[in-house]
């Protein structure tokens, strides 16, 4: 069975913006080892000729007409918000 | 003597009589929360205020405009937008969140002339099947204080159960509404998908979450989802298909009704109480004219990881607007973006739905997105394609909701084969896309058992007939626990 | 060694829709910060996309004008990336079924014809807008967040700095004759990058390549262009390596410059967003779109040269925007001489444009009214001097140029008579002038005209000025 490392915890965390401690690395890498046998099990499935199953009913085209409406109130929105300055949403720079 | 054990015709009556004014059927389901919630932990916020002012001029309303739920309180799953009143999602993350906007649902119950008096306990982000990864409290099955409600929506399921409302909504992404409306002997339906918006609920997995009623009586269900399903502009996975009147389909009679029993359903991992009242119920259902036989559903084994691998993967995409910017958790002393984004999602996440998003955004990483997400999606066809076979010969498909009766909480991890055998029962109907509801059918040791009636696609009116007429042919739905109003 | 140059372009192209093309929410340009937004533009928990018809529409239009297969099937995908310009962290988009495929347009450089292929058009939504400060914190502004766009991608065919600014130039024309863009450059309604590598001549293999991006007009395309080739080509002589890394242009200094480098650590993680159904397109759907597509730039130049005559450079100028050719395809449908319209466009016109930093639009110039004054021109009823008083007025307030002609009392003077008389007085005060002509000095006429010109208003007709000034004079 493949095994899920600290490695690879950090690895995806980076992608998924999750801040993981050496210890939390360790604890995940135990949970996550449970789940990625699954592409072992899938795998012995024949799914030649298979579509894969986007959408659970078959939809198409469901469009919206093109005109405005439903503006979200500026006030209200930057209520949430923990920062914010001229309207606009404060955010530190990147480093 | 509570109303709220009462079903919706019965207090139309109390209210066209004016016996009872929607106030006093607010304040009375307010009164039972303020005496069942400190031992049930139902409820995460309770909105006494709204109740009431809605209630009074609610009762200014002539009587020719009020429908059959009006008046009536619900508690409302607290992954459900609620214009002005918190929404959780039982996570740090969200935990101070009010929203500028309501849910398609939301609206739809007040445009029933519902009474929302609070938001409902669940686990952190639906994750769960025991409520107790709520980041904020362990929610008790009335049943059994000692047991957990299951989950994740085990909030409305408790609720209900312990008489606080009469109405919930819950969610269900792989059994979320089903298996709670089990574990706390109540009717829980998860409707096809598609059936009902999900705009305005906060989405875990998009191609799988559906919202589903939660309450005491099948025809109470019927009316609910009457209320809330339809096609929705916001929402584009909606059906356009007319929506019959559910209720209509009650009539008690299923001659000639063909049952299909997925052997997978009845097999390894499934306990023996949960097996016996089962066959019993089917004896009931033969009873009435049905007749039943043993059938498979060949991929039903691959259902579980199928249903993890898509449903983290969606997850991983769904929950990256999290970001502690916009709204939600916002990290302390942050000092340059990176450090916001990393510890708004590491201290406002917990542990559980952190797992999930690793898990999740490894199955859609570059090396393993053919072989583990697209993979699990083309099985998922496969498994779809299982139903689909069984109901061009069956009319509905029939097994138990949940492996086993209510856990105990902070009891050891189920093992591996009963919570397999959980995932076979409930999330290959998500995966499918098709109905389920949960009925009781029996009571074992003090705990209720479920029975799943599953449907075909839009075939809502078929499982609530079967399910009617299984509840008027038994007394389970009369049964209520004593464990939520006991040492009073 | 000499290196052949190999670009690619990716150019985005906002759509002029009135709604964003995931929400309803209005998205023009140029509203006050976060006033154009709708909840699911916040990504704000709960909400769903929405699409927009017309957004499809533009987009099968634009394809279909560039020559590309629009799909069957096409579905939107989630390319998924942190940023805090981009709220749900991840990006709607089409990665595998885009909306058009396999397309190309045609470029001239050097009066050499050359076929540009265009790999794939397809559309996304547009990210909300960073202002950096320098206080360490950044703004943002959602109001773009949402605004449909076409990411146009072409195959790296593009061989000079030149070809790339053809490609442009003429990908520009043809987006705005469909009318799905304005594509304005300095609003951000059309924004290139370029990927650019080099390879000894000969060899089959493409070079590492690089990202030159902030190419914010079609100059800065093409020396950025130029100035990479140069980078690279000092880099590959000197027997160094390409970095296969993302660069800026730098306007004030001309270079590039490094923005970062390509990792591993992209890894976008499409899925195919469950929130939007399948988008079916039928023959029907298709017909109808291609029958809104109004006649191209290079069937319109095509039209001016073999039906009217006009030199292909008048052509290709007069095609460049669809306004110019519209006002002047209606200019000679007035019934004005076609070349004389064409000179006016490109000349005077054109030139008011520039200085007033004006559209055809913004000016009350009518075609009725271009033809009327071309019409004056041409039967000699208002001299070219003349005709410059009156386009004047006619750019700057309307109306038909015969009006003002009358009004003004601009007619041309051609009666023999009047200007005879005219002459006579001019010729009896410059005596001195007469003998200087006859001394061999031809200047002394054009003085003699310009004197006739001053005492008529410029409303003589200059040939029969001369005409009558010669014969007069040599009756002395």
């Amino acid at each position: 069975m493949t095994k899920f490392t600290q490695d690879d915890v950090k690895y995806f965390a980076n992608f998924a913006r999750i801040g993981v401690s050496d210890d939390e690395a360790e604890v995940f890498a135990e949970l996550i080892s449970e789940l990625v046998g699954f592409g072992d099990v899938l795998k012995e499935v024949d799914t030649d000729h298979v579509e894969p199953m986007t959408h659970p009913l078959q939809l198409f085209n469901v469009l919206r007409e093109d005109v405005p409406q439903d503006i979200l109130d500026r006030e209200e929105m930057l209520k949430s918000v923990e920062e914010h300055e001229a309207g606009m949403i404060k955010v530190p720079n990147i480093l | 003597m509570t109303l709220m054990k009462k079903s919706a015709a019965e207090l139309q009556q109390l209210l066209h009589n004016r016996e009872v004014s929607v106030k006093e059927l607010t304040e009375d389901s307010l009164q039972q929360i303020a005496k069942l919630d400190g031992k049930v932990q139902a409820f995460l916020a309770v909105t006494e205020k709204e109740a009431l002012s809605q209630a009074e001029s609610l009762d200014n309303e002539p009587m020719e405009n009020r429908g059959p739920l009006f008046g009536l309180p619900i508690g409302i799953k607290d992954n459900i937008i609620t214009k002005g009143i918190t929404t959780t999602c039982a996570s740090k993350m969200l935990e101070n969140f009010v929203p500028v906007y309501d849910a398609t649902v939301t609206n739809k119950v007040k445009q029933a002339g519902m009474v929302s008096v609070g938001k409902l306990n669940m686990d952190e982000f639906a994750m769960g099947s025991t409520t107790e990864r709520s980041a904020f409290k362990t929610t008790h099955n009335p049943w059994n204080l000692d047991r957990v409600p299951g989950g994740s929506s085990g909030g409305s399921a408790a609720a209900v159960a312990a008489g606080e409302v009469p109405f919930a909504l819950g969610t269900d992404t792989g059994g979320s509404v089903r298996q709670p409306a089990a574990f706390c002997g109540v009717v829980g339906m998860k409707p096809t998908y598609g059936r009902v918006s999900r705009y305005g609920l906060v989405a875990f997995a998009s191609s799988l979450d559906q919202i589903g009623p939660i309450t005491r009586t099948v025809e109470d269900n019927a009316l609910l989802l009457n209320a809330i399903a339809g096609v929705d502009q916001w929402d584009s996975s909606s059906s356009p298909k007319q929506v019959p009147d559910f209720r209509a389909a009650l009539t008690g009679d299923i001659k000639g009704l063909r049952i299909a029993v997925p052997k997978e359903y009845l097999g390894e991992g499934i306990a023996d109480d949960v097996k016996e009242s089962v066959l019993e119920a089917l004896k009931v259902l033969e009873s009435l004219g049905a007749t039943w036989e043993e059938v498979t559903l060949p991929h039903s084994k691959y259902a579980s990881p199928v249903y993890y691998t898509i449903a983290t993967s969606e997850a991983s995409s769904n929950l990256a607007r999290f970001d502690g910017i916009r709204y939600g958790y916002h990290p302390e002393g942050a000092k340059n973006l990176e450090e916001i984004y990393l510890r708004s999602r590491s201290e406002g996440f917990g542990t559980e739905v952190k797992k999930r998003i690793l898990y999740g955004t490894y199955a859609l990483s570059a090396d393993h997105h053919e072989d583990l997400y697209v993979k699990a999606m083309k099985v998922r066809t496969l498994i779809a394609q299982d139903f689909a076979n069984l109901f061009e010969k069956y009319d509905v498909v029939i097994g138990p909701t949940s492996a086993t009766t209510a856990y105990e909480i902070g009891g050891v991890a189920q093992n591996q084969l009963t919570l397999y055998a959980n995932d076979v029962l409930t999330v290959s109907v998500n995966l499918a896309g098709v109905p389920a509801i949960s009925v009781p059918c029996g009571i074992s040791n003090g705990l209720p058992v479920g029975l799943q009636i599953i449907g075909n696609h839009f075939d809502e009116p078929l499982v609530y007939k079967v399910a009617h007429a299984y509840e008027q042919a038994t007394d389970f739905h009369k049964q209520s626990p004593s464990q939520g109003e006991g040492n009073e | 060694m000499n290196f052949e140059t190999i670009v690619g372009l990716e150019v985005h192209v906002e759509l002029k829709t009135d709604t964003k093309i995931f929400s309803p929410a209005p998205s023009h340009y140029g509203a006050e910060p976060n006033m154009n937004i709708h909840v699911t533009d916040l990504a704000y928990p709960g909400t769903l996309p929405t699409l927009n018809k017309r957004a499809v529409d533009f987009g099968m239009k634009a394809s279909f004008a560039l020559n590309c297969e629009v799909a069957d099937v096409m579905n939107f995908d989630r390319k998924h990336y942190f940023y805090p310009d981009n709220p749900a962290a991840y990006q709607i988009s089409q990665d595998k079924r885009p909306v058009g495929q396999n397309g190309w347009i045609e470029i001239e450089v050097d009066g050499k014809k050359k076929k540009i292929r265009i790999e794939r058009v397809h559309l996304e939504e547009d990210a909300g807008k960073l202002t950096h400060s320098d206080n360490g914190y950044s703004l943002v502004d959602l109001n773009r967040q949402g605004t449909p766009l076409i990411e146009i991608v072409t195959e790296a065919d593009i061989r000079t700095p030149d070809e790339a600014y053809a490609f442009l130039e003429k990908l520009k024309a043809i987006i705005q004759y469909t009318g799905v863009s304005d594509v304005r450059m300095e609003e951000g309604s059309l924004r290139c990058d370029a990927n650019i590598s080099l390879r000894p001549f000969g060899q089959k293999e493409f070079g590492t390549k690089t990202e030159l991006k902030n190419l914010n007009s079609f100059n800065f395309v093409r020396r950025g262009i130029a100035n990479e080739v140069e980078r690279q080509e000092k880099i590959l002589l000197s027997g160094g390596e390409i970095v296969q890394e993302t660069r800026r242009y730098d306007e004030a200094t001309g270079q590039t410059v490094l923005m970062r480098v390509k990792g591993s650590a992209n890894d976008y993680r499409f899925i195919n967003d469950p929130d939007l159904p399948e988008i079916h397109i039928d023959k029907e759907w298709k017909d109808r779109v291609r029958a809104e597509i109004p006649e191209l730039p290079d069937a319109r130049k095509t039209r001016y040269v073999s039906e009217l005559d006009l030199p292909e450079y008048d052509a290709h100028v007069l095609t460049l925007t669809k306004e110019m050719s519209d006002f002047f395809d209606a200019t000679v449908a007035a019934g004005a001489d076609a070349k004389l319209a064409s000179n006016w466009l490109m000349g005077e016109v054109s030139a008011y444009l520039n200085a007033e930093q004006k559209e055809l639009h913004d000016t009350a110039l009518t075609p009725e009214g271009l033809s009327s004054m071309v019409k004056l021109i041409a039967d000699g009823t208002i001299s070219s001097k003349i005709a410059k008083k009156v386009f004047k007025e006619l750019i700057e307030n309307g109306g038909n140029a015969a009006d003002i002609v009358k009004e003004k009392g601009l007619v041309q003077i051609s009666d023999e008579g009047t200007l005879r008389k005219i002459v006579t007085e001019i010729l009896d005060a410059n005596e001195q002038s007469i003998e200087d002509f006859k001394n061999g000095k031809d200047r002394a006429v054009g003085f003699l005209v310009g004197q006739v010109m001053k005492a008529t208003k410029g409303q003589a007709n200059p040939p029969l000025v001369n005409k009558i000034l010669l014969e007069e004079i040599n009756k002395r």
